[in-house]
């Protein structure tokens, strides 16, 4: 099938994603659910990742720029704004989109192929809004928080890291990360984590939503989901960073 | 009572179903039976509106369906309760949830008489209660299709869908299943319609009984007229079971 075709029914899905909902008490129980399970629980991986990267950069920056000619806090300043400008935003949304995303079309996929989704539409339950609403509005919200988490432990990463190799000394470390700081970055990797989450929630439940078949359909659906969705997430990476910071 | 008239679905360019009509009654229980591949499904989900007909009217008593809009059909699908073939219960939630489920999304209940109608439904397909509050995937198949029903029934439809509600079951929960779904449909005064085609339900339950093959409605009666319908068609499928053509001999 073609690629508009899977375009106009993304779409169609998103209009019905978007429809008045039938009973708002039991989608807010479902949004929380979905906050602790997509969101919450995804907190300690965010948190093993970005240290371990934060150190690895520390390390990175300080063996390529150690040329005495360099200012030492250039090591902390790099660290800081990789982190701030690419990894805890698209970095991590990529990582985001193999764990939330593959998560989110086994879910629905397997709803769809147990005819779970049928029963809903059945019983007058408009099963998109229902099962993806609350997927897409829980992980719209925590992403922001998902970065401030990981920029911070990011940092953390490097600030312990830096010393122990011994590239870098404490205060070096703390004057370079604060050197040449611009807040304008933090706000344009939140805006950018916003429609990471929602690239991260929407698709993977586009192509659970439509799955058809049996329990290999819903495999080959994860790995497609995972695949589309950071092709998307590169994509509009590159175009909010051109419209945005240039 | 629905009434099908000139039915058409096609695939892909596949004439699925070909031009049947039907009634299929109120208080009575309504089988479609067919091989596998006839069109069974494809009716019964045509007739919910799960798949869009290419032709004829769907009429709910003297609602069309077919002429309805997405609104207009949420608002008739609440009096529709559907079992499906493999139970379709959701997974995430437990026996009692499910059961609640249609409960909270529908109705303006309070908490307690939500859990008097959720044991009434559940206490009516014999669960016991030790089982209300365990997960789908802890109870056997026979139970879960007993659960399917009880959330069926939650919101006391007029109509009730069931698609093959015994496959997979042993012959002895698989007759307590057609049982409790007639004993139900009489209690209700429901349209009933169950997709099947084990011939031990059609003989137990049958009260109306449509024979569709390759799509096309092929015969039409009641239980008591099957044995001898004269329909070569209905014939080889029914005595395709020995059991049944020494019962036709009077054996």
């Amino acid at each position: 099938m073609g690629f508009f075709f899977h375009i106009g029914r993304y779409f169609s899905m998103l209009k019905r994603v978007f429809a008045r909902p039938e009973k708002h008490k039991l989608y807010f129980r479902q949004l929380f659910h979905e906050i602790d399970n997509l969101g919450v629980n995804s907190v300690g991986i965010v948190i093993i990742i970005s240290i371990f990267i934060g150190g690895i950069m520390t390390i990175q920056f300080a063996y390529s720029m150690a040329n005495p000619i360099y200012p030492s806090e250039l090591v902390g300043l790099g660290t800081r704004d990789t982190l701030l400008l690419e990894f805890s935003s698209t970095m991590l949304a990529l990582i985001m989109a193999g764990k939330v995303g593959s998560n989110i079309t086994s879910e629905i996929g397997t709803m769809r192929v147990t005819e779970q989704i049928d029963s809903l539409e059945i019983m007058g339950v408009n099963s998109a809004s229902f099962l993806i609403l609350p997927k897409i509005i829980a992980v719209v919200f925590i992403f922001p928080f998902l970065y401030i988490i990981s920029v911070f432990f990011g940092l953390l990463g490097g600030l312990v890291t830096g010393p122990i190799a011994g590239v870098i000394t404490i205060p070096e470390y703390i004057d370079g990360i604060q050197w040449l700081f611009y807040p304008y970055y933090i706000t344009f990797s939140i805006i950018k984590s916003l429609f990471f989450g929602f690239l991260v929630a929407s698709v993977p439940a586009y192509f659970g939503y439509y799955v058809q078949g049996g329990a290999l359909e819903v495999g080959k659906a994860s790995t497609k989901a995972v695949v589309n969705t950071n092709i998307l997430i590169l994509f509009f990476d590159l175009i909010l960073t051109r419209l945005l910071l240039t | 009572m629905i009434t099908l008239k000139n039915i058409v679905k096609t695939f892909d360019g596949n004439t699925v179903l070909k031009d049947i009509s039907t009634v299929f009654e109120q208080g009575k229980t309504n089988l479609i039976i067919g091989r596998s591949g006839s069109g069974k499904t494809v009716l019964l989900k045509s007739t919910l509106g799960l798949f869009e007909v290419d032709s004829g009217e769907i009429w709910y008593n003297d609602r069309n369906f077919t002429q309805m809009n997405e609104k207009e059909r949420k608002v008739l699908r609440r009096e529709v309760g559907m079992v499906f073939q493999g139970g379709a219960l959701f997974d995430s939630i437990s026996v009692e949830g499910n059961v609640r489920f249609p409960l909270d999304m529908f109705t303006e209940m309070s908490s307690a008489e939500k859990q008097k109608r959720v044991e009434f439904c559940l206490e009516h397909v014999n669960i016991e209660k030790q089982a209300f509050k365990l997960a789908p995937s802890e109870i056997s198949g026979g139970m879960q299709k007993r659960v399917a029903i009880a959330r069926a029934i939650a919101l006391n439809p007029k109509y009730l869908f069931c698609d093959e509600p015994n496959s997979g079951l042993d012959p002895e929960t698989a007759t307590v299943i057609d049982q409790l779904i007639q004993t139900l449909t009489k209690e209700f005064e429901m349209t009933t319609i169950i997709n099947t085609h084990d011939m031990n339900s059609v003989i137990e339950i049958g009260e109306s009984v449509l024979f569709i093959s390759k799509g096309e409605k092929e015969w039409e009666g009641t239980k008591k007229e099957i044995l001898d319908s004269g329909n070569q068609k209905l014939d080889d499928f029914i005595f395709a079971n020995k059991l049944y053509a020494q019962m036709k001999k009077g054996q």
